[in-house]
């Protein structure tokens, strides 16, 4: 690839990890700009990242405001075109909010918010953000959450989807790659952690990639999930036309 | 003419909720031993114009559907009233 992937950071009102993203884009080779929710295009973007924060300061429901604002419906053209989409934590929800995403992200069990680093384990790679040369089945990896608003829920009926589909991409475990309840920071369904959709190319999850991308910070796992994004461009024809 | 919507956002049944727990907690622990349960939710005063009843009813239907409520884990109801007109004291017609 003669250059990295133009990445669109979009940033609403309340958003707060936009400049991680920024900060961390050098270091996997991306050209990272931000796009403010009121923009009606994203440009020549190759990717889109919703990061974290308190879009519309979590009004309502966490994400429902953000859902509407424009800059939505060309992340949604993007993602229908086979486009990259991250969303993290805040963007996790805006993406289950905007129905690109099933389910919903629900105030944590215990009512607490909770900033830590967390265990994962990779259910499956797949899709633009998880590439099997950066991550493994069965892998456990360590990325910080910090959130008061992540228990994942969803019908039955959507639940079974999701695991049978393979559309589970993370789960809380602990650092065997267990799953027991106290490895789970929020009692989400499942552990369930981060979704695709079923074509692999959106994805959504509760922890920050973006702030484990150094070692002075105490992990690079985050870079596993960010390096994918370059792999997936260049296998994706359409992609490769426009380098 | 001005009408005003009380919607009621409920979590649907079965839906764990967190927040419901807590509070009936704390109400225990005051000494009303006999709550046995709560259930939190939202409830919002929305005012706005509509030419009859009827509109004002798909408006609001229309809002409950496409914001106020996740179908997911809510259920929205709502009760609706024209406002009174202070110099009459009755509902405009």
């Amino acid at each position: 690839m003669s250059r990295g992937p133009r990445v669109a950071v979009v940033v609403f009102p309340g958003t707060w990890s936009e400049r991680d993203f920024l900060h961390v884009a050098p270091l996997v080779g991306w050209e990272a700009r931000l796009v403010w929710h009121a923009e009606p295009s994203l440009g020549d973007a190759d990717a889109v990242v919703l990061p974290g924060g308190f879009a519309h300061g979590d009004h309502l429901r966490t994400g429902a405001i953000a859902r509407f604002s424009p800059v939505m419906r060309a992340v949604e053209e993007l993602a229908d075109r086979g486009g990259p989409v991250l969303g993290s934590c805040n963007g996790f929800q805006i993406l289950c909010e905007a129905g690109m995403l099933p389910g919903v992200l629900m105030r944590n069990d215990h009512l607490q918010f909770r900033c830590d680093w967390q265990w994962l384990r990779v259910e499956r790679p797949l899709g633009a953000w998880l590439a099997p040369d950066e991550v493994a089945e069965g892998d456990v990896i360590r990325l910080p959450i910090s959130h008061g608003e992540g228990r994942y829920q969803a019908d039955p009926a959507v639940l079974d989807e999701l695991e049978r589909g393979g559309r589970v991409a993370l789960r809380y475990a602990d650092e065997q790659g267990r799953m027991t309840p106290d490895a789970n920071p929020n009692g989400s369904l499942n552990g369930i952690a981060g979704v695709v959709n079923g074509r692999g190319n959106v994805l959504g999850l509760m922890p920050h990639p973006e702030r484990a991308a150094e070692d002075e910070v105490g992990g690079t796992d985050g870079l596993r999930l960010l390096r994918s994004l370059d792999r997936w461009l260049v296998g994706q024809p359409a992609a490769a036309e426009r380098l | 003419m001005r009408w005003l919507a009380d919607v009621h956002v409920r979590l649907r049944p079965g839906i764990a909720d967190p927040e419901g727990l807590t509070i009936a907690g704390g109400l225990r622990a005051l000494g009303f031993s006999t709550v046995d349960e709560v259930r939190a939710g939202k409830l919002l005063r929305i005012a706005f114009q509509a030419d009859d009843r009827s509109a004002a009813e798909a408006a609001v239907d229309a809002m409950c559907r496409r914001l106020l409520a996740n179908p997911v884990m809510e259920t929205a109801d709502w009760e609706l009233r024209a406002e009174v007109d202070q110099a009459a004291g009755e509902p405009v017609p």
